[in-house]
C-alpha cells in the first residue's frame, strides 16, 4: 500500500502536462511525472519518494509513438519495453531493453522511465548514447529537440516541469553492425554487473557501459583505445579500463575486483564479435 | 483531466473477468490491493510488492502484468483476467495434472502467465516459453513440472486449432 494520497492527472498533450505541472509546482506541491509507474510505486511504497501530485504520461499521443519517420527513429517516452522489442524499429536497443528486468515487467517499464531512473543502471541509455540519438523535451515555453549528449551528464539532466517526449535517432544508425552483452551475478534476470553494447559505424566501434561505474556512459577516450588495431587485444583492454570515468562498483551484487574481471572478459568478447564483423 | 484526487475516494468501474465492478479507491491504491480487499479477488498473491516474484500476475488487455506494480487507476477502461476467471479452464487442470504446484502460492501468477502466453503466442518456442516464465519464482517446485504443465497447455491449444 502506498502509504499517502496524491492528485492523478493524465493529460492528453505535452503542452497539458507542463502546465499541469507548473500549476501544481506553483501552489507549492510536490509533482512527479509518471510513465510505466512501476519506480514511482516501488519507491512510494516503502517511503523513499512522496508526490502530492501525479501526472501520467501515457495518454499523450507523441509519447506514444513508435515509428519510422523518412530517415528517423522515433521513438516515444511512454512505450514499454516489451513495445521495443517486438516492433524492432531499432534493433541494438530492442536486444538491450529486452536483458531488463523480467518479461512481465517489461509490459509496464517504459523507455522514458527507465532512462529517467533514479537508479545506476538505466541500461536503455546504451543504445541511445552510441547512435547520437536526439531527444524531444516539452518545456514549459515550447518542446525542442537537443542532442542527447548535450543532456546527459551522469544522468539526463531536465530543469524541472520538463520531460522526455520522444528519442529521435537517424535511421542509418539502426542497421550498423552491433552487439550487446549483459553479465549478471546468478540468473537470466538482473541487475548487470556488467553491460556493454557496442556499434560499429564506419571502421570505428563506439561502446556503452551500465553496472560498471556509478552511471551509465560513453567514452571517446576508451573507445580510441579499443578500436586502435595495431595494439594487441589484452593491452587496449587494459589501458581503456585505466581511462574509467570513475570507481568500478563494489556493491553486494559484485566487489570491484569481481566486476573489473568481468568487464575484461565481456570486452573481450564484444571486440571479438565486432572486429569479426569486418 | 483530474482523474482521481488526493482527498476524496472515488467511484471507478473495473472490468474483471467480463463482469463491471464498482470500486472506491484513492489515487494511490494498487490493483493487488483493491481485487483482493475490496473485490475478495484473492487468488492474485502478494509477494515482494517489486515486480520480482509474479505471484501478483493478472492479465490486463492480453497481457501479463504485476498488479503490485500498478495503479487500481490505471487499469480503468481496460479488461482484467484474474486467476479466478479460469477456474475450471484447460490450464488449471493441467497444472494439476502435471504436479506443477506444491504449497500453491506461486501457482495462480504462473497460470496467468502462461495462460497470456498460449494466448498470444501458441506457437511459442523453448526460448519464448523461458523467457516469459522467468516473470515467476516457484520456491518449491523444481520448475520441470511447471514447464511441462506450460507445454500440455500449448499443445492443447494447437490441437484444438483447424486443420489447414
Ligand atoms: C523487477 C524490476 C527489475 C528491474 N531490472 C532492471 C535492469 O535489469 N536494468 C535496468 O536498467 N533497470 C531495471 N529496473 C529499473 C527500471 O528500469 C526503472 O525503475 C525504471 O524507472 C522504471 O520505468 P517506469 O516507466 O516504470 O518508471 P516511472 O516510475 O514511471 O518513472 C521513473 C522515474 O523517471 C521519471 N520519468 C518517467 N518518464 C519520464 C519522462 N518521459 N521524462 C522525464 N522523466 C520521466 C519519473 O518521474 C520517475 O522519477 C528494474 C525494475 C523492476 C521493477
Ligand atoms: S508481489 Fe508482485 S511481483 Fe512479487
Ligand atoms: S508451489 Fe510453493 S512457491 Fe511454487
Amino acid at each position: 500500500m502506498i502509504p499517502f494520497n496524491f492528485d492523478y492527472y493524465k493529460p492528453s498533450t505535452a503542452y497539458e502536462a507542463v502546465a499541469t505541472y507548473q500549476m501544481a509546482a506553483d501552489a507549492g506541491k510536490e509533482v512527479l511525472y509518471y510513465s510505466g509507474g512501476t519506480e514511482f510505486i516501488t519507491f512510494a511504497r516503502t517511503n523513499q519518494l512522496k508526490a502530492d501530485v501525479v501526472i501520467d504520461l501515457k495518454s499523450i499521443p507523441e509519447c506514444t509513438v513508435l515509428e519510422q519517420n523518412g530517415s528517423e527513429c522515433v521513438i516515444g517516452s511512454a512505450v514499454s519495453l516489451n513495445e521495443l522489442v517486438t516492433f524492432n524499429l531499432f534493433p541494438l536497443l530492442g536486444e538491450t531493453v529486452k536483458r531488463i528486468a523480467d518479461h512481465t515487467s517489461r509490459n509496464k517499464i517504459t523507455i522514458g522511465g527507465n532512462v529517467n531512473s533514479r537508479l545506476i543502471y538505466r541500461e536503455g541509455l546504451l543504445p541511445f548514447l552510441l547512435a547520437d540519438a536526439k531527444v524531444k523535451i516539452a518545456r514549459k515555453e515550447k518542446e525542442e529537440i537537443v542532442p542527447l549528449a548535450d543532456l546527459y551528464k551522469q544522468e539526463i539532466t531536465l530543469e524541472p516541469g520538463s520531460f522526455v517526449v520522444q528519442f529521435i535517432v537517424d535511421h542509418a544508425y539502426t542497421t550498423l553492425p552491433f552487439s550487446t552483452l549483459k553479465k549478471t551475478r546468478m540468473s537470466q534476470v538482473g541487475y548487470p554487473i556488467v553491460t556493454v553494447s557496442a556499434l560499429k559505424k564506419d571502421q570505428d566501434i563506439r561502446f556503452a557501459f551500465s553496472g560498471v561505474c556509478q552511471y551509465p556512459f560513453r567514452s571517446f577516450e576508451m573507445e580510441k583505445i579499443l578500436s586502435d588495431g595495431t595494439m594487441p587485444e589484452q593491452d587496449r583492454i587494459e589501458q581503456a579500463l585505466s581511462k574509467l570515468p570513475g570507481p568500478i562498483l563494489h556493491d553486494s551484487y559484485a566487489s570491484a575486483g569481481y566486476r573489473e574481471f568481468v568487464f575484461k572478459n565481456t570486452l573481450a568478447d564484444t571486440l571479438q564479435m565486432m572486429e569479426g564483423n569486418q | 483531466m483530474i482523474v482521481s484526487n488526493a482527498t476524496d475516494k472515488t467511484v471507478k468501474k473495473l472490468l474483471i473477468n467480463g463482469q463491471s465492478h464498482d470500486v472506491v479507491i484513492r489515487s494511490a491504491d494498487l490493483l493487488l490491493d483493491t481485487l483482493r480487499s475490496q473485490l475478495g479477488l484473492t487468488g492474485a498473491k502478494p509477494g515482494c510488492g517489486n515486480g520480482d516474484c509474479g505471484a501478483c500476475a493478472v492479465v490486463v488487455d492480453g497481457k501479463p502484468m504485476h498488479s503490485c506494480l500498478s495503479l487500481t487507476i490505471e487499469a480503468v477502461g481496460k479488461s482484467i483476467t484474474t486467476i479466478e476467471g479460469l477456474q475450471d479452464s484447460p490450464i488449471q487442470k493441467a497444472f494439476i495434472e502435471n504436479w506443477a504446484i506444491q504449497c500453491g502460492y506461486c501457482t495462480p501468477g504462473f497460470i496467468m502467465n502462461c495462460y497470456a502466453l498460449s494466448e498470444t503466442y501458441p506457437d511459442a518456442d523453448d526460448e519464448t516459453i523461458e523467457e516469459w516464465m522467468q516473470s515467476n519464482l516457484c520456491r518449491c517446485t523444481g520448475y520441470q513440472e511447471i514447464k511441462e504443465a506450460v507445454k500440455t497447455i500449448l499443445q492443447i491449444k494447437k490441437d484444438q486449432r483447424p486443420a489447414q
